[in-house]
């Protein structure tokens, strides 16, 4: 493994992190993660080969509860945080043009 | 007054719940605008919810256990009153709409929220340093950070400006603050908390505890917040132990392990020294001490930080700038939105983490990254289970070094996380461990030392603490 993120790495890792950097974040970016996953790359010493993983320490599974109805905080409740909200929306800027509806 | 003699002494009408919660607002208003512990008081609040305490007592009706004791609340956890920010500007205006459900509890046992501590934002962070809201100092020397990330929760116990608090620890974030600040704290087996209404970091290591000046105090808020929860899916419907009547567990007999992979380079002289003082004095109340091998340690802090980050990433996904909190305006793309938002809202430990932990997970690198610590979580977790076979608990540092100076590592993250060698382990295998204060150093500045123990020891952990409390003063000494 490749132990340097480049820059053009760090700006494709943050278009899917939805982070917009300046260039100055791209180039600390770049040597600080580079830094830490030269470190980590440690890993690859262990041989994991029979090793199943663990994403989670307890032996739960599947959890179900009763399909029983409740109240709903409602729709005040919910948009009380919203930063913009229209009757009882979320706003948001226009997702699709006219052409793509 | 530590936090089990307030209750009592409220309980037993010796103080008044508005006095206990007077005191606490006048240690607040005399040390905070220099430590800055709190990030949110509510006095008129707390001596309101104080004034119907002292009522239900007149009237002799029944009380829960923490009647009238004042607490602090890691502003992680959602509260129904003032915001919940988790430090960050993304959050700057949040309100919850409901309460955390240890918070929940809190209140229900009759304790009062005075305020919201201060917090590395979104957990993230070893020294409190990265709050986008203010900087707590320690208590012991303002020059120097409180540890973190629950560093408010710990600065406002050790300067008694409560009794108890409770904070989260992902990766040491209770432990290392309560050794920095010379206060107990707990972090509970993976499940025993639920994590309903705590802001999520990493959501398969996140667990709320107690921090508070005595192992009997911190006994006491965990029979109070531990138990099922079924609106956290990995709680667990396992019964709460009397901890606080397990207290007088003696140590005769307790089998105390000890790893050399906790002692090794890195450990400062000063908490080694301490450390192997807090050891004696088990030995000479009849511990057994002996050596045990945790082959895997230092892979530890590699692991943590692929695992931790990567849960990260997803958790974060939700501040998008449309449902609550920060919004970055004049933008009429939606996902131009989205990246300016959380541009503007995030600081930059939160973006690096986030960006690391999408890395980890991103195509190409999944398997190398993401999975391969997934299994070394594995190697890690097989490690503690093989020692508690023939012991009972582990004791180690709590951290390398006490408090380190502001700024000191804020400019090489590698050298921030590494300080987390003793505590990500823990976490990572979801057992419980806890801190507790075990001397000094030159300087003056508090050790902590871990207990480690298998899960849902918490009363052995507890009893032993205890223990140590009752035959030794460090947890009396006061910061100023």
């Amino acid at each position: 493994m490749g132990a340097t993120i480049d820059e053009d790495s760090v700006r494709h890792i943050a278009v899917l992190s939805r982070l917009d950097l300046t260039d100055e974040e791209v180039a600390k970016f770049s040597s600080e993660l580079s830094a830490i996953v030269d470190y980590v790359d440690q890993l690859n010493e262990l041989d994991t080969g029979d090793v199943p993983p663990t994403a989670h320490v307890l032996a739960v599974h599947n959890v179900f509860r009763a399909d029983e109805p409740a109240p709903s905080p409602g729709p005040n409740v919910v948009l009380a945080n919203a930063p913009q909200r229209q009757d009882t929306f979320f706003k948001v800027p226009k997702v699709l043009d006219q052409d793509s509806a | 007054m530590n936090l089990v003699e307030t209750a009592q002494a409220i309980r037993n009408k010796e103080l008044s719940a508005v006095d206990a919660v007077r005191q606490s607002l006048d240690a607040i208003a005399r040390h905070d605008g220099k430590y800055r512990a709190f990030v949110q008081v509510d006095g008129d609040r707390a001596l309101s919810r104080a004034r119907e305490v002292d009522e239900a007592l007149g009237r002799g009706a029944p009380v829960g256990p923490l009647a009238g004791v004042p607490v602090g609340i890691k502003d992680n956890m959602c509260t129904r009153f003032g915001r919940t920010t988790c430090a960050s500007r993304i959050l700057h205006n949040f309100e919850a709409p409901y309460d955390a459900h240890a918070v929940e509890r809190l209140e229900r046992a009759g304790a009062i929220i005075v305020g919201k501590t201060n917090l590395d934002e979104f957990a993230m962070g070893s020294s409190t340093e990265n709050s986008s809201v203010q900087q707590t100092l320690n208590p012991w020397d303002p020059r120097r950070v409180p540890g973190g990330s629950s560093g408010g929760s710990a600065t406002a116990v050790a300067l008694g400006m409560v009794p108890g608090a409770l904070g989260s620890d992902t990766g040491g974030s209770i432990r290392q603050p309560a050794s920095f600040c010379g206060v107990v704290g707990l972090k509970p087996t993976y499940g025993r908390v639920s994590r309903h209404g705590l802001v999520a970091f990493a959501s398969s290591l996140d667990q709320i505890g107690p921090l508070a000046r005595t192992a009997a105090d911190a006994a006491l808020l965990l029979s109070v917040i531990a138990g099922y929860d079924p609106r956290d899916s990995t709680s667990v419907d396992e019964q709460v132990p009397e901890y606080e009547a397990g207290l007088d567990r003696p140590l005769r007999g307790l089998r105390i392990g000890i790893a050399p992979e906790y002692f090794s380079e890195g450990l400062d002289d000063p908490v080694r020294s301490a450390v192997e003082a807090a050891l004696d004095v088990y030995r000479k109340h009849g511990a057994v001490v002996s050596e045990i091998r945790l082959p895997h340690t230092r892979y530890a802090i590699a692991c943590y930080y692929l695992v931790a980050t990567a849960e990260a990433s997803s958790n974060l996904a939700r501040y998008d700038g449309v449902h609550y909190g920060h919004r970055t305006e004049g933008i009429d793309d939606v996902i131009e939105l989205y990246s300016a938002s959380r541009r503007d809202g995030f600081g930059p430990e939160v973006k690096r983490r986030i960006m690391l932990g999408t890395y980890a997970l991103s195509s190409g690198y999944y398997d190398a990254y993401y999975l391969k610590a997934l299994k070394v979580r594995t190697l890690l977790r097989r490690d503690f289970e093989r020692a508690f076979e023939t012991v009972d608990v582990i004791a180690s540092p709590v951290a390398p070094t006490t408090a380190f100076a502001l700024g000191e590592k804020t400019d090489n993250p590698l050298a921030m996380y590494l300080a987390d060698v003793y505590t990500t382990s823990v976490n990572l295998a979801g057992v419980p461990g806890i801190s507790i204060p075990c001397g000094f150093d030159g300087a003056g500045l508090p050790v902590g030392l871990q207990l480690i123990g298998p899960p849902f020891a918490e009363d052995t952990l507890l009893a032993a603490a205890h223990q140590f409390q009752l035959v030794t003063d460090h947890h009396t000494r006061a910061a100023v």
